[in-house]
């Protein structure tokens, strides 16, 4: 297989030297990294799972608003990101599949490469401490 | 095709007569097969070389890898400029801001420089490359992105029977853990991959690199490590520090060969340097 464009691998390097969750998807939202504090999020090991297409790792998390609704997969992040190719913020509630809920806020970018091309997208998991 | 180092040195030209062996002048290999040239970088390598005579042969290709001043230092006193009969393409990585000709201008006009671009007799034309492939008379070329300061570029020259892989500044070690092994994720690897010659950026000890790291360079280690990976038959480590004699060049070479054991062929690129491939 090809290797990465420098732009995506960069990304990589810089999410290898961060305490922050980061996960990067290809241009169709295919997981193809996540570094060491995204493995305690998500309860895997990127050794151990390697890549995982969009539709595993889709459904490790439910998201929820703050009265416990569903949010639709078109309202989050990195879902739009990969569609606009813009940047995206939101605050929300993940559950993962061991039932461990907690506030997060998430930011996507996508990168545009030297050549202005589209080439996949970042999510950065940020940790919400309730003022409450 | 024929390649021969006019310059292995890195980042400034030195005279010093303890590297007269591994030579003092900066970026230039020339690559010549039939009657096409090309020349690999226009570091100070680059001067003195002219066309042969009397062969009719008018053109030459520049290919740059990139814009930093010891890859392009020797443009001003490249002979073939000054010849109105000649025919010079150079190729370099696109910027997102300024045209290549913008950028060479920097260099090749006053105060920097008497001469402008656009006052050499020679016709000159300017190709500006990203990840591209293109072709120049016997030869196909492919440039790629590569990890070093500013837009870089390395190239994969293939004649159809045999792989030149040129990529003199590389730092594809760059990262909290070094090295990444999954070739995917290997910076320059799609160039490098099964090349029959690789001439390759080592310009620090794997002591030095540490302090280093960020600059744009390899160790002779992660050079030959990126070799292996890449399943190279034959590496050229270059980009020697300006600091490195050649008395210390043979001593951080003997100690990478005691410590690490890879079965292809690799050797300290030094300038004169002639290699034919098939």
């Amino acid at each position: 297989m090809p290797a990465y464009a420098i732009e995506i691998i960069l990304n990589r390097q810089l999410a290898d030297c961060l305490s922050m969750p980061v996960f990067i998807t290809d241009t169709a939202g295919n997981l193809i990294f996540y570094n060491e504090p995204a493995e305690k999020v998500l309860g895997t090991r990127f050794e151990e799972t390697g890549e995982m297409k969009v539709e595993t790792w889709s459904t490790i998390f439910k998201q929820q608003d703050d009265e416990g609704n569903l949010l639709p997969p078109d309202s989050l992040p990195l879902v739009r990101t990969i569609k606009d190719q813009t940047p995206n913020h939101k605050t929300f509630w993940i559950v993962s599949m061991l039932g461990k809920t907690e506030k997060i806020s998430v930011t996507a970018y996508p990168i545009i490469g030297r050549a202005g091309n589209f080439l996949g997208a970042v999510a950065i998991f940020w940790q919400v401490k309730d003022a409450s | 095709m024929k390649v021969t180092l006019r310059g292995v040195r890195g980042s400034i030209p030195t005279t010093s007569p303890h590297m007269s062996h591994y030579g003092g002048n900066t970026s230039c290999a020339i690559v010549s097969e039939e009657d096409r040239i090309l020349v690999m970088d226009g570091g100070s390598g680059m001067q003195q070389f002219n066309l042969p005579e009397g062969t009719g042969m008018n053109r030459v290709d520049i290919l740059l890898t990139h814009l930093h001043l010891d890859h392009i230092q020797g443009l001003g006193f490249f002979i073939p400029f000054f010849n109105p009969e000649n025919d010079i393409h150079i190729w370099g990585p696109a910027s997102t801001t300024n045209s290549l000709h913008a950028r060479l201008s920097r260099y090749l006009s006053p105060p920097l420089f008497p001469v402008q671009l656009r006052e050499l007799p020679c016709k000159l034309t300017l190709h500006e490359i990203e990840n591209s492939s293109f072709a120049i008379g016997p030869f196909t070329i492919e440039s790629r992105f590569v990890i070093h300061p500013g837009p870089t570029v390395g190239f994969r020259v293939s004649n159809g029977r045999s792989v030149f892989t040129y990529i003199p500044d590389h730092e594809p070690a760059l990262g909290a853990n070094g090295l990444l092994t999954d070739t995917k994720w290997l910076s320059g690897f799609d160039l490098a991959v099964n090349a029959d010659l690789l001439l390759h950026d080592a310009q620090y000890s794997y002591q030095q690199y540490p302090s280093k790291k960020g600059w744009g360079h390899s160790s002779m280690d992660d050079a030959a490590k990126f070799a292996s990976l890449a399943g190279v038959k034959h590496l050229l480590l270059a980009h020697h520090d300006p600091a490195h004699t050649d008395a210390q060049l043979d001593e951080l070479f003997a100690d990478l060969k005691k410590r690490k054991n890879y079965s292809f062929n690799y050797e300290l690129a030094a300038e004169g340097m002639q290699i034919n491939l098939p």
